[in-house]
């Protein structure tokens, strides 16, 4: 059931506060007519009726308006559509508070919005660093504010993010913090990590340390994965095996702690193998991969066009098929984008100057569907499992998101042409930035309409704020 | 070895030289092209008056972020004994350091009204770069570890002046592989000529990955030696160390440097070539780089008439002597 505070609000957060969206700022009830709905209860062709408190008033095939008290209710045509819980990115880079010329929580939260998404969860690498009761506020806040997604927030494991002390973990948990990450680099004192996973495992919860793994001793100065294109291109390489110890490490200390470990961002083929050695030991760890990371090669940086500069860098072809068999065969729980802005100014420098990250979160639902689903890698719905409910499991926020489409869950909603192709073309895209690798490329499947609590922030692919 | 550039076009349009495979599909043609042409330059450069009109009007701009006056200095002579008009654009006096971006550098230089670019950086990738940026063409000097093209089409002409030609010759390319544009270019150009190439140096000073490279491997130069045409050494930088890539510069010499002992192992016709500065005590000892085999000044010589000969397939097309080819300007400039 949805989590729904006294005065009937949809949304609440962990800390108790409530969203803006309650029963009176919903204008009206809509209907979503012929689409097909999935979630993960399973698949069936069904209406979806929206009460105007934001719940889900009824599900079922052909409904009758009338019957349900709704008529006058805006119909929403999702005629060879997909109807499924709201997308979930895990990984989210909303550049606020420090960066606001590559992002703001607006504009992040509109391409969120326009990729389907009704939840991000935003990545603590900001300046200053997301390490204060204070900071999550303000991105609570903002999230609030832009109304077009329900912005979450991770708190950083160290102070700073400069892996020396552990961060007030437990003053942001009573916020609703519920994953810590130094996201952009890794923990590298074992010693810090093992406590900060202790330390973590005794908070209100339950809370999930998250790490983007890298051993910088064996990545330092390296700007693309290491191998056959490196070496032609004169670039420094990144090996594979600075983020596989890293893996290796956390899984140890996983089971050294008992506490909850997801990995970000996997790259390569031994990380993928080391996940899928630890869950088959039962240990509690969960791992994601990014849509670039099952697309893209190393051998794109043959044009060193730093817009293929990322970190973890592209790796090679047996790296993006063990990524896949990965997301195959449930190793990998969650696809998230790492969505990750940055101005052309700073992109339009030398490969080896230019910062890391691409912009993930207009394209990831149909990079997935292009490069997933049409393939036969995996299913819609297992592709939906992968970007709704088990990133909101991870997250900590399965109370509330990826949640079934049945009647009286919160209408946290996405409706898609899984069918639709189009190209993208990095001046419509609604981020600050415009750094994203698939410019030109035609991918298939397109948001139609995507509702936050019964509001439509998308309606016919258009932002609505 | 290196995948055609933006500026490639087919054999005989080059419009910008940033890679060795940018010479065409049929990359020995192309640098058989640059081979002939600074024939007729090298005797422009025997002249009284070394210049010909065939680049008058022409502007060439070099835009070196990265310090190398033996470059510049000869890519600066080529282009005047061309009369093109030359500029110089360094990193030092410019508005690169007051955090100008790169692009916005490019479309400055541009808007000067520029016909070609020449480009130093010490970051891979960047001529390419600048080429995406510019109308004008664009010519690698160097860029990081990438490639340094008219090193290489200047190394292949003296192998050429004095072994006949680079086809079926064995060179040993020693050293510092890894850190190396000359050697990418190198291995571009000599291959592509017929040549065997051997890289000789240890594993840490070798690309991470040879996969695609039509080369042997070896980490013992002394097996190399007896049956090598062309030795051809790397400069051995002092930072490696610091890298922990080699115990010391003594170690590395004890190796992998050319002594005399070494160079009395190469056959008696073998060439001695290095792309300078040299060390000399380090990758070369003193006495082996002045002994007859070594031709490392005339590579230096050799470098601007090739230069000469990459500007004039540039930007020499439509010019009154380039219709005229090379070899029956007058002389005066």
């Amino acid at each position: 059931m949805a989590d729904t505070d006294e005065q009937g609000t949809i949304g609440r957060r962990n800390d108790g506060r409530s969203t803006h969206r309650g029963k009176a700022d919903v204008a009206q009830a809509l209907v979503i007519r012929g689409g097909r709905v999935i979630d993960r209860t399973g698949e069936r062709e069904a209406d979806v009726a929206i009460s105007s408190d934001g719940t889900i008033a009824a599900v079922g095939p052909d409904l009758d308006l009338a019957a349900l008290g709704l008529e006058g209710a805006t119909v929403l045509d999702a005629t060879g559509c997909v109807v499924a819980p709201g997308l979930v990115d895990i990984h989210t880079h909303l550049r606020e508070p420090g960066r606001e010329e590559a992002e703001t929580v607006e504009t992040g939260s509109r391409a969120a919005a326009l990729g389907g998404y009704t939840a991000v969860l935003a990545m603590p690498n900001t300046e200053p660093a997301i390490d204060s009761a204070a900071v999550v506020r303000q991105i609570l806040d903002a999230g609030e504010t832009a109304g077009l997604c329900d912005v979450r927030v991770s708190g950083s494991i160290t102070m700073g993010r400069e892996g020396k002390a552990l961060s007030p973990m437990g003053e942001m948990a009573a916020l609703g913090v519920r994953v810590f990450t130094d996201d952009g680099s890794g923990v590298q004192d074992d010693r810090l990590m093992r406590r900060a996973l202790e330390y973590a495992s005794g908070l209100q919860g339950p809370i999930t340390l998250a790490q983007h793994c890298e051993v910088e001793a064996l990545s330092e100065g390296g700007h693309m994965h290491e191998g056959e294109w490196s070496s032609r291109l004169g670039i420094p390489g990144i090996p594979p095996e600075a983020e596989e110890l890293m893996v290796f490490r956390d899984i140890a200390l996983a089971r050294l702690t008992g506490a909850k470990v997801h990995f970000q961002h996997l790259s390569t083929a031994g990380s993928v193998e080391l996940v899928r050695q630890a869950k088959a030991k039962g240990l509690p760890v969960t791992a994601e991969a990014t849509p670039h990371h099952f697309t893209l090669t190393h051998a794109e940086v043959a044009s060193y066009d730093p817009v293929f500069k990322v970190n973890p860098p592209l790796r090679g072809d047996a790296d993006v098929a063990a990524v896949k068999a990965g997301l195959a065969d449930g190793t990998i729980d969650a696809i998230a984008t790492d969505h990750a802005p940055h101005t052309p100014e700073v992109k339009e420098a030398p490969f080896d100057h230019a910062p890391c990250g691409m912009l993930g979160l207009q394209t990831a639902l149909a990079l997935a569907v292009t490069e997933l689903v049409d393939p036969g890698v995996l299913t819609l719905a297992e592709v939906l499992a992968a970007m709704s409910w088990r990133p909101a499991e991870i997250a900590g926020i399965g109370d509330v998101h990826g949640r079934p489409v049945a009647e009286g869950e919160p209408a946290h909603l996405v409706v898609f042409d899984p069918t639709e192709e189009w190209t993208v073309d990095p001046a419509e895209l609604a981020s600050r930035s415009r750094n994203t690798p698939y410019a030109g490329r035609t991918v298939r499947g397109k948001v139609r309409h995507t509702l936050l609590c019964g509001e439509p922030t998308v309606l016919d692919g258009e932002a609505q704020r | 070895m290196s995948r055609p550039g933006a500026g490639s076009r087919r054999h005989g349009d080059l419009r910008n030289l940033l890679a060795i495979a940018d010479l065409g599909p049929d990359v020995a043609a192309g640098i058989d092209d640059v081979m002939t042409l600074t024939d007729s330059f090298v005797e422009v450069s025997e002249r009284q008056i070394p210049k010909v009109p065939a680049l008058r009007g022409r502007t060439v701009v070099s835009l070196f972020f990265e310090d190398s006056t033996r470059t510049r200095l000869s890519f600066e002579t080529a282009a005047k004994r061309l009369s093109a008009d030359t500029m110089n654009f360094s990193v030092g006096t410019s508005s690169v350091k007051k955090g100008e971006s790169l692009r916005d550098t490019v479309e400055t230089i541009e808007a000067m009204g520029v016909d070609a670019i020449i480009v130093r950086h010490s970051s891979s990738g960047v001529p390419r770069q600048v080429a995406q940026w510019a109308d004008a063409a664009v010519i690698n000097a160097g860029d990081g570890w990438h490639e340094h093209p008219t090193q290489a089409l200047l190394d292949c002409y003296t192998i050429r002046q004095h072994a006949g030609g680079v086809a079926g010759k064995r060179i040993a390319i020693v050293g510092d592989v890894k850190h190396s544009r000359v050697a990418r270019s190198d291995v571009a150009a000599f291959t592509a000529l017929g040549a065997e190439v051997t890289l000789v140096a240890p594993p840490t000073l070798l690309p991470p990955s040879l996969d695609g490279w039509p080369v042997k491997v070896s980490h013992d130069i002394d097996s190399v030696l007896a049956t090598t045409d062309v030795c051809y050494l790397l400069r051995m930088q002092r930072e490696r160390m610091t890298e922990a890539l080699i115990p010391s510069l003594r170690e590395y010499t004890s190796l992998f440097g050319l002594t005399s002992r070494r160079a009395d192992l190469l056959p008696e016709h073998a060439l001695i070539m290095h792309p300078g500065p040299m060390n000399r005590g380090v990758e070369i000892a003193a006495e082996v780089a002045d002994r007859p085999g070594a031709v490392i000044v005339d590579q230096v010589r050799n470098g601007v008439a090739v230069r000469m000969a990459v500007l004039f397939l540039l930007l020499g097309s439509g010019t009154e002597w380039g219709a005229a080819k090379a070899g029956d300007g007058d002389g005066n400039g």
